[in-house]
């Protein structure tokens, strides 16, 4: 990239080194950044690009400290203060930042104004009710509903989405010529990311603020970027101005990140025709909270109301939805460790519940299960070898011998060295601690794998190998997998058929190419258009268009999650396609 | 092992555990040998100076000083060592079920421990001997009601933020019962927060122990322990001081050991420390 300062830029970073002790993180890396720009810094976990954020603000962790090169911004040398002052006094007044974790940003024990009003009092010299004014009118602008009421509020009372715009709304309050966005919706789903991102790039463009846009995920943040920087492993590899980067990736870790963000052609995994694997019917799952050991009564929340879904044998259905829709609930229900409402789970023929609790165990073990979170789902004091063969436990007709082969074996069908089976989790990284979990799930060979997020918290490059690991795994042991996911793309790489859920009720369900070339719910269009991707242009990749709201059939026909007390009705809308609507509504079902 | 070379490797973790070794080399010796018996009077030698004979010199019934440390040490770490066994095998279990299976075991549970834990430690073995009688059993047994709710809070409190973990739903998905779960998965990963309060609790019984029999409640006379020899030692005090200094430094050595290493401990063995690897590399 150009070293060169001009003079209207806002903010340059000369060959800037970071080092940690002897470790050096940061190699060389120059950028620019005119006013009203947004920049793209996207890089894997451990690139050092959130250590270039921190440097801008000049608040490197206490080891990490910049070993070369200046950065300048507006005038100011950052690298070389003329005083702690100057560099306090710009953090906040001129450049602004926002983490990735909104709960652990915003103070839990203080009320959203005052947390707002905070830095707007040391800051400028307005009144208490121009800063009021100020805060309620920013909140407006993060599209917050009756901003009055929520300077009261403390963050707790917010989910995740609303958090971050309240987030956004208290740094962009004094608009700052500069914001550090650190991974901002990484914590987020696919829908609530897309309206952040979103509000973020309408607050910043009002008011004319350039932003440093820093993600794992490059196909999220082109949507929104002028210029992208690629960094690997604390080197800058690529940039230029999105178009391009995206159309001609000159570095080969660029292609690589592509690659990765473009997810290939979807092979679906269609299961056997016949008696399916799983039959759910009915499904209710509530939760109930009891006020005060339940003198004050109870509040019953319907985490999953009357869902029935079935999966063929060697079948990947993709369960969908974002957080709180029920998805995860669904699949812990089926194996037992949600106690169900109602409803009733047939695995294989034979129905939970109604089997000598023996036979049901020896059924239960059929089923096994990945999880979200490789770094919490693998005990941190047992070595890999021994996690992989506790898969084997309850299979008493295998000397340890065996077992031992079995895993070691289990571990190279997942991509492992066996040498790793001597090592503690917190040696690998998060690719391969999924890998051990899907090694441990699989050993026993079971007939469903019920995997609830498998590649969320991985890097995007991480993501698709797992995901190509899953379908050659399919191939060699033949196992059915109900693939929960809030990424409606991740579940249309591997799976044959959808099930749409919103708030515990099921949406619409079809099969995978029918759901993306004719999704019917708008709330099936809406997931569809907020996880963005890339796809092949004529010249080149460039960003995918969202598929366009179709209106011709009345929306308000369908049922709509947000009002619970609707009747609610699936119909069909085509060959194992349907689609949830409100019972008296009739719909031209022209496809059928 | 590298676990032990890094504890040793602070200055803490090595200091700690050099006081600590040199107290409980000190108090096995003086169960099988010591230069004099402690319990043997000699009144024609009382209040000697310090000498090659007598090191420490001879107390006020001319008892050899060093052979009554010696024996005293045995006496309190022996005490000590007994009193951790109860509280620590009964309030794991305890805590681990309360914390496992919840419901109105724990409730029950929870609400005793919190009454108990109302009154200090102290007083309730205080009150314990009162009731036992003062003899050595008595106080391990007054003295291990008194910290059994520390350790039962300690280790529910682990087990209910471990079984957060999604390895423990894991289990519970392979078709593990709930007990092997809790004992393979989720009591190793507390074992690291029990090691350092059972250091720490040694430092408490040790204090204790001779409070008790400094207040005349602990192993009676004239069996020598680091409290009644303190407690012996008062009346005489203004003229020879060095008798309640000796068994003072004793016990300061003793918790100074205990303290520094359980910190290093603390620090070793916890997650977030520097050494342990995080989620977050760089």
């Amino acid at each position: 990239m150009n070293g060169q300062a001009k003079p209207a830029d806002l903010l340059t970073v000369e060959d800037l080194d970071i080092s940690f002790g002897s470790v050096s993180v940061v190699n060389g890396v120059n950028l620019t950044l005119k006013p009203g720009e947004v920049l793209a810094l996207v890089g894997e976990s451990g690139s050092g690009k959130s250590m270039i954020g921190r440097s801008i603000m000049g608040l490197l962790p206490k080891a990490g400290r910049v070993s070369r090169g200046r950065i300048r911004f507006d005038g100011h040398e950052i690298t070389a203060p003329e005083s702690a002052e100057e560099l306090r006094l710009l953090r906040g007044r001129s450049i602004g930042l926002i983490f990735q974790e909104p709960l652990s940003s915003l103070n839990p024990s203080m009320r959203i104004g005052e947390q707002m009003f905070e830095a707007m009092r040391l800051h400028t010299d307005l009144t208490e009710a121009q800063i009021r004014d100020h805060a309620l009118d920013m909140l407006r602008q993060v599209r917050l509903d009756r901003p009055e009421t929520l300077l009261n509020r403390y963050p707790h009372e917010f989910s995740g989405g609303m958090r971050q715009r309240i987030m956004i709304a208290s740094v962009m309050m004094l608009k700052p010529r500069l914001l550090i966005a650190d991974e901002p919706t990484t914590a987020l789903d696919a829908v609530v990311q897309r309206e952040v991102l979103d509000i973020m790039q309408d607050v910043a463009r009002a008011s004319g603020t350039a932003v440093i846009l820093i993600s794992h995920d490059l196909a999220v943040v082109a949507r929104y970027a002028d210029r992208i920087a690629v960094m690997e492993k604390g080197n800058l590899v690529e940039g230029g101005d999105t178009g391009a980067v995206l159309a001609r990736p000159q570095h080969p870790y660029t292609r690589r990140l592509l690659d990765a963000a473009q997810l290939g052609t979807p092979t679906p995994v269609a299961g056997r025709a016949g008696v399916p694997l799983l039959t759910v019917e009915g499904l209710s799952v509530d939760f109930t909270e009891k006020k005060l050991m339940g003198l004050f009564g109870r509040t019953v929340h319907h985490a999953v109301r009357d869902v029935s879904l079935t999966v063929a044998p060697g079948e990947f259905v993709g369960l969908v939805g974002e957080s709180g829709s029920g998805k995860s609930t669904i699949g812990r229900a089926i194996c037992d460790l949600t106690p169900m409402t109602a409803g009733r789970v047939v695995f294989d023929g034979q129905a939970f519940g109604e089997l000598p609790a023996a036979g049901e165990r020896r059924l239960r073990r059929r089923i096994r299960m990945v999880f979200q979170d490789p770094f919490s789902s693998l005990n941190p004091r047992m070595r890999i070898g021994q996690i992989v063969r506790e898969g084997l436990r309850h299979d008493r007709s295998l000397t340890a011998a065996e077992r031992q082969t079995a895993a070691h074996d289990m571990l190279e069908a997942v991509g492992l060295d066996r040498n790793m089976a001597d090592r503690f989790p917190h040696a690998l990284s998060g690719g391969q601690r999924q890998r051990v979990a899907i090694a441990r799930a699989l050993i026993a060979q079971p007939d469903l794998i019920i995997a609830d997020e498998p590649v969320s918290a991985l890097d995007v490059t991480i993501q698709a190998q797992i995901l190509a690991l899953l379908k050659r795994l399919q191939a060699e042991f033949g196992f059915a997998c109900l693939f929960i996911s809030h990424d409606l793309h991740i579940v249309e790489q591997l799976c044959a058929r959808l099930y749409v859920l919103h708030k515990g009720r099921l949406m619409e369900e079809a099969a995978t190419p029918d759901l993306f070339a004719a999704p019917r719910h708008p709330y099936t269009r809406r997931l569809l258009g907020a996880s963005p991707r890339l796809e092949k242009g004529p010249e080149g990749l460039r960003l995918a268009e969202d598929p366009a709201p179709d209106l011709s059939d009345n929306a308000f026909e369908y049922y709509d999650a947000t009002r619970v007390d609707d009747p609610y009705r699936l119909i069909e809308a085509g060959k194992g396609h349907r689609v949830a609507v409100r019972a008296e509504a009739e719909i031209g079902a022209g496809a059928a | 092992m590298t676990f032990l070379s890094r504890l040793l490797g602070k200055p803490n973790g090595l200091i700690g555990m050099v006081l600590l070794t040199a107290v409980l080399a000190t108090a096995f010796l003086g169960a099988v040998w010591t230069p004099y018996d402690p319990l043997k009077s000699d009144l024609l030698n009382r209040f000697a100076q310090p000498s090659a004979a007598h090191p420490f010199g001879t107390d006020m019934f001319g008892r050899d000083v060093l052979s009554r440390l010696m024996r005293g040490a045995w006496v309190s770490v022996s005490i000590g060592l007994a009193t951790l066994v109860i509280p620590v095998m009964l309030g794991t279990l305890l805590g681990a079920a309360a914390g496992f299976f919840r419901g109105w075991f724990d409730r029950l549970l929870i609400m005793v421990l919190d009454a108990l834990m109302a009154f200090p430690g102290l007083l309730i073995a205080l009150g314990l001997m009162a009731v036992i009688g003062a003899n050595r059993f008595g106080v391990i047994i007054a003295l291990s009601v008194a910290y059994l709710p520390a350790v039962t809070r300690l280790v529910r409190g682990s087990v209910l933020s471990i079984s957060q973990n999604e390895f423990v739903e894991a289990s519970a998905s392979m078709g593990n019962s709930r007990l092997y779960t809790l004992v393979v998965h989720i009591l190793p990963n507390c074992v690291g927060a029990l090691i350092v309060l059972t250091t720490m609790m040694f430092g408490w019984v040790l204090l204790a122990e001779s409070a008790l029999s400094f207040l005349g409640l602990g192993v009676p006379p004239p069996e020598p322990s680091w409290g009644n020899i303190l407690s012996e030692a008062k009346a005489h005090l203004m003229r020879h001081p060095m008798l309640g200094l000796l068994p003072g430094i004793c016990i300061s050595i003793s918790l100074l050991g205990v303290n520094l290493l359980g910190d290093a401990l603390r620090d070793e063995l916890d997650p977030k420390s520097a050494a342990a690897p995080s989620k977050e590399t760089i």
